[in-house]
């Protein structure tokens, strides 16, 4: 029985079941990440002797029958821009390089009041900016899939870390596609939900309005699942909606019949790479095939959906890192003469070049004078943008898109030229725009042997649907793991990481 | 098209946005910046006339509660983050000359 390659739910049962214990679940994971990081990189901070300590009291209450829900026992990783109450938060940036929260994030303290345990943090472009988990202080996530390939991002870390088996289940955080494309291009599953259906509250704000926090996970049922115990109404995020449906397991039926399917032509254009396009289209003539209805649509103003989200993102961006002063927490520059110019060397010596370049992309569109022609003219693209999506969705009940135009690139072909990586959005981020949910679930590998990714996109509040449908999609292509967990099996761990200048250093932790 | 950035607006962004940046990172923030704006001027393709702006894709209040302290007094790991501290305050280099 190989613990690590069961999924959450499975892994659940067995614990639920007496089985086995959730320190054996915890050592095993932990022992598959010791084995996995010198290659893989997916973690920022190991946290094995919290994690074992938890997993006593996990144990205790499982027992005590205080958790019996499906996660009780169950490991997880949490993104590194999630907050941890005592846990190293880094947003993968030098300026948060020693910060420890004070409070746990609404979503995190959803699963523990569930009984999952927190192994770690895992690695993520600095404060969730960039398509490729290349940007992080931390050095890059490599691709379980093939190492010499980025995991895509900003939740690379996370997605390689469910790929991998380092851990069965993740969260992550998408602001125009962090959770779908990285899963796409790591064989996985992840759900970005509808807008204010996950609580902010915790999360290291990039873009506010379009930030949302999702599971991501080796099977649409573990998605689905984790997104019912993650979901909330919480009044310490403004932007928190009190939904009528949180049963998102009841979806897993599969049935498609009479379900219609938009295909957006515009998505499926020029930029498309073929096998991408050829695998997608294969899933949706079965999807057909299970009796839905399928049909092409011109979806329209796909080519603006970049720029208006590259104003608007940027734009929150400069104001909601502000914060990062040197003053309360994180990284402070030294020999600094007065307040003023500890700011400013704080923040220059703190951020990496992308946050930078985003920060003075939002400072300038948010000035006087470019303000109305640059800010208020995106926000009006958004406006039509949502229009455009609210009429597809009278006819259609999901549409089917790319995750992303073509498979994982290699490592060091993206940064050199932002604009080119800023158009790999193009599938993902009206859906921000428009805070609607998107779930990605592979639909099989290109030549190179990648994964390919198909995403769903539903109408607000409809998350049932995609998960019906991805669901649907998922029996007819089976899930695969990457070889490289065939050969990471089998050894002995327990060993926690620090981080000193930035260089992954594992030490001994406590074994049991 | 062809929007030009000029040393005083990169200044000013940089003032803007509390960065203090190199010669060679303003020339490269200069060249960014001007291909990003050619982008985005696409937008100025799109007829927004009478499109109200839209920041949030739903309603959003003002969400309320009674003034009641509802978690403890933190201040003792707040602090234990603090780059420096000086009697229970965050110490910062001086403010006024």
């Amino acid at each position: 029985m190989d613990i690590c390659s069961m999924t959450a739910l499975e892994l659940g049962e067995k614990i639920r079941h007496r089985e086995l214990s959730a320190a054996e679940a915890v050592r095993a994971y932990l022992a598959r990440t010791e084995a996995a990081e010198p290659e893989i990189n997916s973690f920022v901070t190991v946290d094995a002797e919290g994690a074992l300590r938890r997993a006593q009291e996990v144990q205790k209450g499982i027992d005590e029958g205080i958790f019996s829900g499906p996660l009780a026992g169950v490991p997880v990783a949490v993104k590194d821009n999630l907050c941890t109450r005592g846990l190293l938060t880094t947003c993968s940036s030098k300026i948060l390089s020693d910060f420890k929260p004070t409070f746990s994030a609404q979503a995190v303290r959803n699963l523990e009041k569930e009984g999952a345990i927190v192994i770690g943090k895992t690695n993520m472009d600095e404060f969730a900016m960039g398509s490729t988990t290349e940007t992080s202080y931390y050095g890059v996530t490599r691709n379980p899939w093939n190492t010499s390939h980025v995991p895509g991002g900003s939740s690379g870390g996370s997605c390689a870390a469910v790929a991998a088996e380092e851990c069965p289940f993740a969260l992550g955080s998408d602001t125009g596609g962090s959770i779908r494309q990285p899963s796409s291009f790591c064989g996985v599953v992840g759900i970005k939900p509808t807008y204010g259906t996950v609580s902010r509250y915790g999360l290291i704000a990039y873009g506010s309005s379009l930030d949302q926090v999702g599971p991501i996970a080796r099977s649409v049922s573990d998605c689905a699942a984790v997104l019912e115990v993650i979901a909330s109404h919480d009044k310490k995020d403004s932007t928190s909606i009190r939904r009528e449906d949180y049963d998102f397991t009841r979806a897993l039926t599969g049935d498609v019949k009479g379900m219609r399917i938009g295909i957006p032509k515009d998505y499926f254009g020029e930029g498309l790479d073929s096998e991408v396009k050829e695998h997608i289209l294969h899933a949706v003539k079965k999807l057909k095939e299970e009796g839905a209805v399928v049909e092409e649509f011109d979806l329209s103003l796909v080519q603006y959906a970049i720029p208006a989200y590259y104003v608007i993102a940027s734009a929150e961006a400069s104001s909601n890192l502000a914060r990062f002063d040197g003053v309360k927490y994180g990284y402070r520059a030294g020999n600094c003469d007065g307040l003023h110019q500890m700011y400013k060397k704080t923040r220059s010596e703190g951020f990496g070049a992308e946050v930078k370049r985003r920060i003075m992309l939002g400072s300038f569109v948010l000035s006087a004078g470019y303000y109305d022609a640059c800010y208020l003219k995106a926000l009006r693209t958004k406006a039509l943008i949502k229009q455009a999506f609210d009429s597809a969705f009278e006819r259609y009940d999901i549409i089917v898109a790319p995750s992303a135009p073509t498979t994982a690139p290699k490592i060091g072909k993206s940064l050199s030229d932002p604009l080119k990586m800023y158009l790999g959005d193009i599938y993902t981020v009206s859906v921000n725009l428009a805070g609607l949910p998107g779930i990605t679930v592979p639909v099989g590998q290109d030549k190179k042997g990648l994964p390919i990714g198909m995403q769903l996109i539903g109408n607000c509040f409809e998350e049932k649907k995609i998960i019906r449908a991805a669901y649907a999609v998922e029996q007819m292509c089976e899930y695969k793991a990457p070889k490289l967990c065939g050969e990471l099996k089998n050894s002995a761990g327990g060993k926690s990481t620090c981080r000193e200048g930035g260089r992954q250093v594992w030490r001994d932790s406590m074994r049991q | 098209m062809a929007n030009k950035i000029s040393d005083e607006t990169i200044e000013y962004v940089g003032i803007l946005a509390k960065l203090e940046l190199s010669g060679e990172e303003k020339e490269n923030a200069k060249a960014d910046m001007e291909r990003m704006l050619d982008y985005i001027d696409t937008l100025n393709e799109l007829d927004t006339e009478g499109t109200e702006p839209m920041s949030h894709v739903f309603p959003v209040y003002n969400v309320f509660r009674e003034d009641i302290a509802e978690n403890g007094d933190g201040s003792g790991d707040t602090l234990a983050n603090a780059p420096l501290v000086k009697e229970q305050g965050f110490k910062v280099p001086k403010t006024i000359g």
